[in-house]
């Protein structure tokens, strides 16, 4: 009997550890075992203990399964980091947009636009340039600068300006007509009085006036004359907006050809100089444009020529004005680099005074406006002042000054193996990395540098001005030596004698005089 | 900059404004192989260019086996005859700080005389002249040796010094990234450290021995001498010294390209202070 039991007992274990082992079996596609599984829902359900646990438990045991699924992804991603060439590449884009609305017209008509691609590669010729890409995307920046200006006259690529912290892409503009240029001019010009005069009206108690009349400002030029020819926009890279500089003074061409100084990339950094220079950083790059282009803006000769309206020879005005000339034939590069006559200025030279025209300070000017609302008295009478006369438009090279021992130009042509096809080079010593080129009928001026001139071995900085004297010095307020014992004391026997003379009878007094006198002496 | 990457790496330092002729550019890439074969030099680099007043040198450098130290220097007008410049020795640095001022004239065979009044003794008001005399070739030697001395730069770990003592190009520089390259301390002075001994010990303690023995950037004096931006859309570093003006280096970050051109005359700005 206990072995019949033991038998079936055996038998029952074994099929229960048999069925057990299949329970536990890993299944091939999931590589889980049923048994494991059944383990988990039944915990799940002791648990949570939901009602009708046996009408979801299709579902419990589906979230069984899921549940055994871990995020093996870490939950922090990093934040794609954009680069600065990213953000730039987003503002380039821009420039590759076509315009919808140019029509065909266009063509036909003269664009302001230069041919950057054709002069890009005469300037490597040369050996210049900012690599074609760069250029390509000036071109493109240009052509937006353009179409959003709608009086452009001529446009031109005036050169780069390297900084310290980045770089100015300057852009030369001349405009059709500048009556929109004069009024805006006029009205700042007139905010700034009418604050002066607030400022004055807001004083209680007038203070005590001084007398310093400083010297007569230089008025600035008109739009469209002289330095102010032409009004330039830069830009940080192309694609940026381009930014319009603000026309120059003759003030501050003054400082700063007396200064010398780094441009930071950044337009409204301030210029701590001495002398100060009236403005920012816009300002001294405008200035400098202009001090740049004046001195080293050349053509060939012949290819501009003076205007034919004006037929007398003007002795006392300035030309100011010049024609491209329609009969230029190209002048053959090889003359171009042997000589520097063949070269001309086409920019007028900037005077001492600041200016292009010489103006005559001493004359009393009928619309002068005061900003301090004070009327000007008669001035003293001034010697009449020399007027300053520059070297006339359209004068060759070879007149050029020779400074500090360098001559102020080197001429080269840029291949000597293929001279037949070569580009003529100027290039000027005096603002290391201004260059022009001449080939055929074709020319062009460009600078690129850090827009500071050769000043030689050393650059020293102005003295400034002798103190200014307090007041007249008159003989009540000069200092003078107190007189020495022994001077006081000949004194003394000096008066003694002319009073013994007449009073001799009194000689107590003297005595008394004389010992009161001693003691003073021995204080 | 390398020979082997003349062609792409002229674009690359374009931004400075002085590019090379087509015509010099293909020439240096037949001349520069020419001339490793010849002066069995491991690398040439074609250093630059000094403008003069009527020709320009150009400028190649060969280096031996210890990158620091076998250089050879090499001029030429037509970017294809070569001339060896002597090296650079102290009495004739002296030498020619006292004789040459003024440009680069750009002739080969011209001397230059500086002629210095000199009074002897204070009872006799008698002049001397002094003349020095230098020729131009010491003093390209020495402007090229002052000016590698002071602003040639290279990225942190683009070199490594060897058990040997030989400094030797690291082939497993990967480029720094661009917030590593945005940051001045990441570059070095490739010459003899000058201010590394004056760093204190705590400092020495942190720097790897293979690729820091070199002075930084940042130590040089005035602060602001080096420029550094991002160009060509912001592709490619650039860092310009304000002192020798003319001075480029590039960097790509994220690559091994590196390299540094003088395009100027020579002439080292004395008014820095002036005009940072």
């Amino acid at each position: 009997m206990d072995e019949h039991r033991d038998r079936s007992g055996d038998k029952m274990l074994k099929s229960s550890a048999a069925f057990k082992t299949f329970l536990m079996k890993n299944s091939q596609k999931s590589n889980m075992n049923l048994y494991d599984h059944l383990t988990r829902l039944l915990l799940k359900v002791m648990d949570e203990q939901p009602n009708d646990a046996v009408d979801i438990f299709e579902d419990l045991s589906y979230d069984v399964k899921r549940g055994l699924f871990e995020d093996t992804k870490n939950r922090l991603r990093d934040l794609p980091h954009t680069t600065l060439a990213e953000l730039l590449a987003e503002q380039q884009r821009l420039l590759f947009t076509q315009q919808e609305d140019t029509e065909h017209e266009d063509e036909l008509v003269e664009s302001p636009l230069p041919n950057i691609n054709e002069i890009g590669f005469y300037l490597e010729q040369a050996g210049v340039g900012l690599g074609r890409e760069e250029m390509q995307r000036i071109f493109l920046a240009l052509k937006q600068l353009v179409d959003s200006q709608p009086l452009i006259l001529h446009c031109r690529l005036w050169g780069k300006i390297l900084g310290t912290q980045s770089n100015y892409i300057v852009a030369e503009v001349e405009f059709k007509d500048w009556d929109n240029e004069n009024e805006k001019s006029d009205q700042a010009a007139e905010e700034e009085q009418n604050e002066a005069r607030e400022s004055e009206e807001n004083e209680m108690d007038q203070l005590p006036q001084s007398t310093y009349k400083p010297p007569p400002v230089v008025p600035k030029e008109p739009m469209g004359t002289g330095s102010n020819k032409n009004v330039y926009y830069v830009c940080k890279e192309p694609g940026l907006p381009w930014v319009k500089l603000p026309s120059v003074t003759p003030a501050q061409i003054t400082v700063a050809r007396q200064i010398r100084k780094f441009f930071t990339g950044r337009l409204d950094s301030p210029i701590k100089s001495y002398p100060p220079f009236p403005g920012n950083e816009a300002n001294y790059l405008r200035a400098q444009i202009a001090r740049i282009s004046a001195g080293t803006h050349v053509s060939p000769q012949g290819f501009f020529h003076v205007g034919e309206e004006e037929g007398e020879e003007e002795d006392e005005a300035p030309r100011d004005s010049y024609e491209v000339n329609p009969d230029f034939d190209g002048v053959p590069v090889s003359e171009m680099v042997l000589s520097l006559s063949m070269w001309v200025h086409h920019v007028q030279h900037i005077l001492k005074q600041g200016r292009c025209s010489w103006i005559n300070l001493a004359v009393k000017p009928e619309e002068d406006q005061n900003e301090e609302g004070e009327a000007e008295e008669t001035e003293e009478e001034p010697d009449e002042p020399e007027p300053e006369v520059g070297p006339p438009l359209l004068t060759p090279l070879s007149q050029d000054a020779e400074m500090f021992n360098t001559p102020p130009w080197s001429t080269k042509i840029s291949s000597t193996l293929t001279s037949q096809h070569a580009v003529a080079v100027l290039r000027s010593n005096l603002w290391p990395g201004a260059y022009a080129y001449a080939c055929g009928k074709k020319f062009e001026n460009i600078y690129i540098g850090w827009g500071l001139k050769y000043t030689g071995q050393g650059y020293s900085p102005p003295l400034p001005p002798p103190p200014q004297k307090e007041y007249p010095s008159e003989p009540e307020v000069t200092e003078a030596l107190d007189p020495t014992v022994e001077e006081e004391q000949v004194l003394e026997d000096a008066l003694e004698e002319q009073q013994a003379a007449p009073e001799e009878m009194e000689n107590t007094d003297e005595e008394e005089e004389e010992e009161e006198e001693q003691e003073l002496d021995n204080d | 900059m390398d020979a082997d990457s003349l062609h792409y790496s002229l674009e690359l330092v374009a931004g400075s404004g002085n590019i090379l002729n087509t015509e010099h550019r293909t020439a240096l890439q037949t001349s520069l192989l020419i001339l490793r074969k010849n002066y069995k030099f491991n690398r040439v680099l074609f250093w630059g260019k000094i403008m003069g007043i009527k020709e320009d040198y150009f400028i190649a450098q060969g280096r031996g086996d210890d990158e620091l130290k076998d250089k050879k220097n090499l001029y030429s007008f037509n970017c294809m005859d070569w001339f060896l410049l002597p090296p650079a020795t102290i009495p004739m640095i002296e030498e020619v700080s006292k004789a040459a001022t003024g440009r680069f004239m750009g002739d080969a065979s011209h001397v230059y005389e500086n002629t210095i009044l000199k009074k002897v003794g204070d009872e006799d008001e008698v002049e001397e002249e002094l003349v020095r005399i230098s020729a131009v070739e010491h003093r390209l030697a020495v402007t090229i040796h002052l000016i590698d001395d002071e602003s040639s730069v290279i990225p942190r770990g683009a070199f490594i010094k060897n058990p040997h003592g030989f400094v030797q190009v690291n082939r497993c520089f990967e480029g720094l990234t661009e917030s590593q390259a945005a940051k001045l301390d990441s570059f070095l002075h490739f010459r003899d450290p000058k201010t590394l001994k004056k760093k204190s010990l705590l400092e020495l303690s942190e720097l790897n021995q293979t690729i820091d023995f070199l002075d930084l950037l940042t130590d040089d004096v005035p602060k602001g001498m080096w420029s550094l931006q991002f160009e060509n859309a912001n592709k490619v570093l650039i860092l310009r010294c304000l002192l020798w003006l003319g001075m480029t280096f590039y960097h790509v970050p994220m690559t091994p390209q590196h390299g540094y051109i003088y395009i100027g005359d020579g002439v080292r700005n004395l008014d820095l202070s002036f005009m940072l």
